[in-house]
């Protein structure tokens, strides 16, 4: 019976066109895998990474606050939201942050109830529209306080989801890691070749 | 000290750590691997050696705590 691992290095990955994987893995995890016709892989990325990220929406808020209030952009300085950087990785889920970041910037009011609209600013060195857009959205002290850890805890679902994405992109545009060490590894010993180990 | 440490920390909160344990080692062993068997066995080794290490970091920080 031949060993898994060996079963394993036998086949082929064709990435297609590794570029568009991996926006493809980018906008939704695990679908550049599934354009790449690897199926399996695709949905581990798929339910993990959305599942993760979907937890993170719904401990991150509530009926009375809106849902994903964790998930949220804004570079403004001194309310800086950096943990959106690593959000972003999950790709388009977390879109719905920059569209109402960008709403909340042309002064209009945010939809969906403010899903993941970003919080009233406080101490804003410059009010204008974009605090007349947000002055029914609850401020960040109120999200903390009204949340308490869990408004942590999702902010840390989502960031990981995100980066787990990142490692998802990075499997659809070069495929898996064990692949590129067997081809190391034959480089360096090719007088190995016929011997078992 | 010790009961400060344990009386702070909330342990069903550990539950939370599960699903990203879980999922931190599908997704890092599915970029190692391509078939679903090798996936599975390396996600669980993974699995139990982030348990392991949160567990050594628990008992390190008990210890400290328990000492000062």
């Amino acid at each position: 019976m031949p060993n898994t691992l060996e079963t394993e290095q036998e086949i082929v990955v064709d990435l297609k066109n590794p570029f568009l994987a991996g926006v493809l893995a980018w906008l939704v995890p695990g679908l550049g895998h599934f354009y790449q016709g690897r199926t399996a892989k695709g949905l581990v990325f798929f339910v993990c990474i959305l599942s993760t990220f979907g937890y993170g929406v719904y401990l991150g808020g509530n009926s009375e606050l809106g849902w994903g209030r964790a998930v949220y952009a804004s570079f403004r300085p001194g309310q800086r939201h950096l943990p959106f950087l690593c959000q972003i990785g999950v790709g388009l889920p977390a879109m719905p942050a920059l569209l109402e970041a960008q709403r909340a910037a042309e002064g209009k009011e945010p939809l969906l109830g403010g899903f993941m609209a970003p919080p009233l600013p406080v101490g804003d060195p410059h009010p204008g529209r974009r605090m007349d857009a947000l002055s029914g959205q609850p401020t960040l002290n109120e999200l903390h306080r009204k949340l308490h850890r869990y408004f942590d805890i999702a902010t840390a679902y989502t960031m990981i989801a995100g980066l787990l994405n990142v490692l998802a992109i990075y499997d659809a545009c070069c495929g898996p890691v064990f692949a590129e060490n067997r081809k190391e590894d034959e480089e360096e010993k090719p007088e190995d070749s016929s011997g078992t180990v | 000290m010790v009961n400060i440490l344990l009386a702070s920390t909330r342990i069903k909160d550990f539950w939370f750590a599960l699903p990203l344990i879980v999922a931190v080692s599908l997704v890092y062993a599915a970029t190692r691997h391509e078939l679903m068997g090798p996936i599975l066995s390396h996600a669980l080794r993974i699995g139990v050696w982030i348990v392991s290490f949160m567990m050594m970091v628990l008992v390190v920080l008990l210890t400290i705590s328990w000492c000062t």
